[in-house]
């Protein structure tokens, strides 16, 4: 998931469930899966080093610690930034920022599309109509130029970037809510309930909310990657978080000129960006196939 | 990722129909998903333009400078028709684009299709390449994964698009960029210095690198739509059928399954061409690469909304006319919405 390209989106998973079996049984192969243990384990790195990094930062990220691009010393064990500051201290102090935008971004994003996927899944006709033709419309906007355009009249405050990305979120998930709850709905199961009595809400409380639960989860993972990609990709627009302040993203953008000369102090925060996109998207590959949502795969 | 193709859009399609005249009922979706396209394009350049003239961050008191005086502010206002109301400077600029006329830029004070068309051109160049080289290859990477699920080709093209598909793009342009460029090895430019008024074609070099990594975020979507496409053509009656007469698998993916895999990946090439389209605008900036990404980012730091608007108009229409075209495509392709 770049976003629409990473920001090179992707679309809008179509997943349908299977036939339901025993949750526990489902959740305790989540935890089994290979993916989800490697998955968890490097997300679980880069959130200590976003986390606790700052405590340990041998100097402020805006103190001149030496010459801009200089290499590795003792003091500076990954060397020297464009602005002479240190590289390691600013890696340790960048990761909060793309973390919590990134986990705010995609829950915001995901409760938005839950709630309109499951307005048009559920009251169909005009109303659903118009919510499933509007994420049509919205989605035929990069959304990287949507966002380009708002922070350019609007600045670059940290709740407006992840309320744009968030809503960069919405339609893709409206879709596979959608998606999910007519699937749903149309098993005998639910039929069958309908049929005997139950009233419309307690069928949605009882059988399809619950099956709408891996959905959801698979659907926000996905969003976590989206987001990193479209926050990090801002910040190395010089578009994103504003300097002073230490961000994976936005180091790449001040030190892309000492590639050569300093690859550290690009190399390390494009790392650790990666490594907490992976290791998300591999957890939710893991869960994913666990829990049953089949993609054509699962043979 | 689980990426499947919705195939919502042919739910109102001419399959469903009764069986009236088929080449009518075509013509008649097809006039529907154009309208569509029309709607979509004035929704969201309405949505657009509404929002760079209501809302605050005056362009002529940002063209004016701070020290400005309220009149030069309200002179500039008056030439560059903010002080209408804004349905009308919408309507106005419209009938604009129609004539190929995106309004003066407000940093060179140029028209913005003098800039706009070159731009545009070049990030074509990237695109096709892109596509000629990532979608083909993608649906390979597909069908050899399909042909044996569980197999080790199909383990590595899952690893590839799990690990890929969560790689942001300009991850992979900086990495193309220190292997190639500046670290590892010395022989690709780093940036794309196109002088200006040439096309990029005549530096192939400076093409090589941005057109690798468009080719690498092109690939984990559409090789997986592939493979789940291929999968379930190879489990349904008629593959079966075809093996029991004793045709060898591979001629049965060859000769049959394969024609029928290959349509749902008409619908996935097109959104993936149109997701390429939004990664340039990150990479084109990355490579200094003079596209209408680059020319985006550069609007954006001098708040140039004319030309904002421009390019936010060509890649909605790009986007909206690509998957226009593959919808088309599919429905061609398709027999069952063909005739019904």
């Amino acid at each position: 998931m770049n976003a629409r390209s990473s920001t090179t989106e992707k679309v809008a998973p179509t997943v349908s469930i299977q036939t339901p079996s025993p949750a526990s049984d489902n959740f305790r192969s989540v935890l089994r899966d290979r993916r989800t243990i490697i998955g968890s384990v490097i997300t679980g790195v880069v959130l200590l080093i976003a986390i606790f990094g700052p405590l340990f930062a041998p100097h402020a990220v805006d103190a001149y610690v030496g010459s801009p691009f200089a290499g590795p010393s003792a003091s500076t064990p990954l060397g020297v930034d464009v602005l002479g500051q240190d590289v390691l201290s600013r890696v340790l102090n960048g990761g909060r920022t793309i973390v919590w935008m990134s986990l705010v971004a995609s829950a915001l994003g995901v409760i938005g599309g839950v709630l309109l996927g499951m307005i048009a899944g559920f009251v169909r006709g005009f109303v659903g109509e118009i919510i499933m033709r509007g994420c049509e419309i919205w989605m035929a906007l990069p959304m990287i130029i949507f966002i380009l355009i708002i922070i350019a009249l609007f600045g670059r405050a940290p709740w407006l970037l992840v309320l744009l990305v968030a809503l960069g979120h919405v339609p893709q998930v409206t879709r596979v809510i959608y998606g999910a709850v007519l699937d749903v709905s149309q098993r005998e199961y639910v039929e069958s309930a309908v049929a005997s009595g139950s009233r419309v809400f307690e069928t949605a409380r009882t059988h399809i909310l619950p099956s709408l639960v891996p959905v959801v989860m698979v659907e926000f993972g996905l969003r976590v990657v989206w987001s990193v990609g479209m926050l990090a990709g801002l910040a190395l627009l010089g578009l994103g978080v504003a300097p002073p302040a230490a961000d994976w993203g936005l180091m790449i953008n001040e030190n892309r000129g000492g590639l050569s000369a300093q690859p550290l102090a690009i190399l390390i925060p494009l790392a650790l960006i990666t490594l907490f996109a992976v290791g998300v998207n591999l957890i939710t590959e893991g869960v994913g196939r666990s829990l049953g949502l089949a993609e054509g795969t699962t043979k | 990722m689980a990426l499947t193709v919705d195939h919502d859009a042919f739910r109102t399609s001419p399959g469903n129909g009764a069986s009236r005249n088929g080449a009518w009922l075509r013509y008649r979706w097809i006039g529907g998903r154009l309208l569509f396209a029309i709607v979509t394009l004035l929704v969201v350049t309405f949505v657009l333009f509404m929002a760079t003239t209501v809302l605050p961050g005056d362009a002529a008191a940002l063209i004016a400078g701070k020290s400005a005086t309220p009149e030069t502010v309200a002179l500039i206002r008056e030439r560059l028709g903010l002080d209408r109301p804004p349905l009308e400077q919408y309507f106005s600029w419209l009938g604009g684009v129609f004539r190929g006329d995106f309004g003066v830029s407000l940093i060179s004070g140029r028209p913005v299709s003098t800039a706009l068309v070159p731009a545009l051109g070049n990030s074509l160049i990237l695109l096709v390449l892109a596509s000629v080289i990532g979608l083909p290859l993608a649906a390979l990477i597909g069908i050899f994964a399909a042909a044996k699920p569980g197999g080790v080709g199909d383990w590595l093209a899952n690893i590839l698009s799990v690990v890929l598909s969560a790689i942001p793009d300009f991850v992979i342009a900086i990495f193309l960029i220190f292997l190639f460029a500046t670290g590892v090895f010395v022989v690709l430019p780093a940036v794309s210095f196109v002088p200006g008024g040439s096309s990029p074609l005549a530096y192939p070099a400076v093409l090589v690198l941005p057109v690798l990594t468009l080719v690498f975020t092109s690939l984990p979507y559409l090789s997986r739509l592939m493979r789940a496409s291929v999968v379930e053509e190879l489990s349904s009656e008629y593959v079966a059928m075809a093996e029991l007469k004793g045709l060898t698998r591979r001629k049965v993916l060859v000769k049959h399954a394969l024609r029928n895999a290959l349509v749902p990946g008409i619908q996935g090439a097109g959104l993936t061409v149109g997701f390429l389209l939004g990664g340039t605008v990150i990479l084109e900036f990355l490579f200094s690469y003079p596209g209408i990404g680059l020319l985006m980012v550069q609007a954006v730091g001098q708040r140039d909304v004319p030309t904002m608007l421009a390019v936010a108009f060509v890649t909605t229409a790009f986007f909206v006319l690509i998957n226009l075209l593959a919808d088309i495509a599919t429905m061609l392709a398709t027999p069952k919405l063909r005739t019904s």
